[in-house]
């Protein structure tokens, strides 16, 4: 058989794995209804210059506590006469932002930490398991806060604060998959094909254990939008005058017997999404639970 | 053909006095850790082109044999030369060794990786030692189709897309790819339907006609071990209990436990079916073996000697030329005691 006539005739059933969970995700009606969503707020959120109708701190006295379908205003304004869609396009950049890139960064450093004590076990196991420990013993949000009230507010701070609450539950999860993954015997038959640690992690542990680490992380996002909204809440985040969801939020609250939906609009939106990413991930784990 | 193993220059295998413990976590804090005699001393030899069948109920250490011969666990003494190289668990040395020698495993769909097409568990092994990523293709899809699975079909497929049959096709095609001169099957085909099972053996009967390979044959069936060895070890709780010529061993075994596992194999006559089973119950902790003969505790011909020192491997029969060696105290008294039961082609001398 050449290579020619091998590429001219593909094998007729290639379903990688991969694409058999695409194809389920996508018979999901909550997922995709998820999907658009996230699509729609995330698109809103990275096109704010272009679409947003107009500056996002150009406030008008005049023009305060404007109630939902003002014209001109379609959302209303806020407490200082700021348009209230310009700024939650503008809120969602840096909500989303500081909600997702955390989630991100844990990943990459919880994963890696995690695959390397799940495979290696032994001493290298206890010592980044039991420090893991040390910061589950904290109630993370209570940790969070601590973390960024050390640091001082700001997006910087809070993205490196959230980040570090993040990783012991994804250490975590990604360790007991590598365990599990560990024993199995196609990882002795890599071994026994002279691979390396490394090259067996790359080739063999990751492909396995990324599944579960995904959906894990994917619900991760949620919690992270929430501490994020919430750390800006309590000024501990984003500082004035960004547009931000939890800081709109807490401008807000003085307004919820006034205009109570106006004070609702940047809560709808954090919930929104959080419950966007939550259903996301179960929809996810579904579409991976193959046997 | 066995008598020139013995007399051959130089032998593929040399394994001497191989040894592996494990450690048991004690019941209580403080207590002294228990050891398990997974392998204790096993020597033996091999020459090239031969097949060793090592047999054993389950737990009697043959498959820590074949992981320590491996080097995927390391043993606590011992000396393994194989195909030229000394066994170490020096890095670059058991890669080299690796390309030497390979191993197939007994669970078809664990031991190849769910997420990997076929085509790329075949090719991990050649790209992890610098072949060229379209050689390693080319040499996958070679082999394919030379373990009976048509290339264009099987090579993008996942291993829960193929039968079991199937997948043991593609581990054995994988353990081929490195081109090993010594191949050890562990269990191999133990797990496949019968039909499929003669279908392997057939094919492992050719592959090492072709490839001019040594096979380490791990099994528990005494049957398939026959068909398939020139020589057999037969293992008792990390001991050797008898090592010989497999036609000689089944024929005139000369320990009570090959006699009893013989004994044991469902006959073939209607009219000789095996009655009451040889030995009961089950083989002594590893953790706290017995003393002297690890067997004594299940022997039908046990002596003041079998409790007092550990047998020996000696000459089963002192007259004889073939190298067939067993390790029993009481070999001159059990001597002539084997009635064979199996009445086939073979047989006539007994």
């Amino acid at each position: 058989m050449s290579a020619a006539s091998l590429l001219a005739e593909p094998s007729p059933k290639q379903s990688s794995y991969w694409d058999d969970v695409a194809r389920r995700l996508l018979r999901d009606k909550v997922s995709i209804a998820c999907m658009l969503l996230l699509a729609l707020i995330v698109l809103g959120a990275l096109l704010a210059p272009w679409i947003a109708p107009g500056d996002p701190s150009m406030g008008s006295v005049l023009k305060r506590l404007k109630p939902v379908g003002t014209p001109g205003h379609i959302l209303g304004t806020d407490e200082l006469g700021r348009d209230m869609l310009t700024r939650l396009l503008y809120g969602g950049r840096t909500s989303l932002l500081m909600g997702m890139a955390p989630v991100g960064m844990a990943l990459l450093i919880g994963g890696t930490l995690g695959m390397v004590a799940g495979f290696r076990g032994g001493l290298v196991n206890a010592l980044i398991m039991r420090t893991v420990d040390v910061l589950f013993a904290f109630p993370s949000v209570l940790l969070a806060v601590a973390i960024a009230g050390a640091l001082g507010a700001g997006v910087g701070n809070t993205l490196l604060a959230l980040t570090i609450v993040l990783i012991p539950p994804l250490v975590r999860v990604t360790e007991s998959a590598t365990t599990q993954v560990r024993s199995l015997d196609f990882i002795e038959a890599a071994r026994a094909s002279g691979a390396g640690d490394g090259t067996i992690m790359r080739a063999h542990v990751l492909s396995n254990v990324i599944g579960p680490v995904l959906v894990y992380a994917t619900s991760l996002l949620s919690v992270s939008i929430i501490m994020a909204a919430g750390l800006s809440f309590i000024g501990l985040g984003a500082k004035p005058p960004t547009a931000e969801w939890g800081l709109m939020l807490n401008s807000l609250r003085n307004a919820i017997y006034s205009q109570p939906l106006l004070a609702a609009l940047p809560g709808v939106l954090i919930f929104a999404v959080s419950l966007g990413f939550n259903l996301l991930a179960d929809g996810l784990r579904t579409a991976m639970d193959v046997k | 053909m066995s008598s020139t193993v013995v007399t051959a220059p130089d032998f593929i295998v040399d394994v001497a006095g191989l040894r592996k413990q494990f450690k048991v976590r004690p019941e209580r804090f403080g207590a002294k850790p228990k050891v398990v005699h997974a392998v204790s001393d096993i020597s033996f030899k091999l020459a090239p082109g031969a097949t060793l069948g090592i047999v054993g109920e389950s737990g009697c250490g043959k498959s820590t044999v074949a992981r320590l011969l491996m080097g995927l666990i390391e043993a606590d003494d011992g000396d393994v030369r194989m195909a030229g190289l000394q066994l170490s668990q020096q890095p670059d040395q058991l890669k080299a060794m690796r390309s030497k020698v390979q191993m197939v495993f007994q669970d078809s769909y664990a031991s190849l990786n769910p997420r990997m097409s076929i085509e790329a568990s075949i090719m991990f092994g050649p790209v992890v030692h610098g072949v060229p990523r379209d050689e390693a293709r080319h040499t996958a899809h070679d082999l394919l189709a030379r373990v009976g699975l048509e290339p264009a079909r099987f090579a993008g497929r996942y291993p829960h897309e193929v039968s079991g049959g199937q997948r043991q096709r593609v581990n054995i095609a994988r353990a081929l790819a490195l081109k090993p001169e010594i191949v050890i099957f562990d269990e191999a085909v133990s797990a496949l339907d019968k039909s499929v099972e003669i279908q392997v053996l057939n094919l492992l009967q050719d592959l090492k006609a072709e490839f001019k390979l040594t096979y380490l044959f791990i099994s528990h069936d005494l049957n398939v071990v026959q068909y398939i060895s020139d020589q057999v070890l037969v293992m008792y709780l990390g001991k050797i209990v008898e090592i010989g010529p497999v036609q000689d061993v089944y024929e005139r075994p000369a320990h009570p436990y090959t006699r009893a596992l013989l004994a044991s194999m469902p006959s073939m006559d209607p009219w000789r079916r095996t009655q009451a089973p040889p030995i009961v119950g089950d083989p002594p902790s590893p953790i706290d073996p017995p003393s002297g003969c690890r067997f004594r505790t299940r022997c039908q011909f046990t002596a003041q000697a079998c409790a007092a020192s550990e047998p020996l491997l000696q000459a089963a029969d002192a007259s004889s030329s073939i190298d067939h060696r067993a390790a029993c105290h009481m070999l001159a008294a059990t001597a002539g005691t084997w009635q064979p039961l199996i009445a086939d082609g073979t047989e006539g001398a007994a």
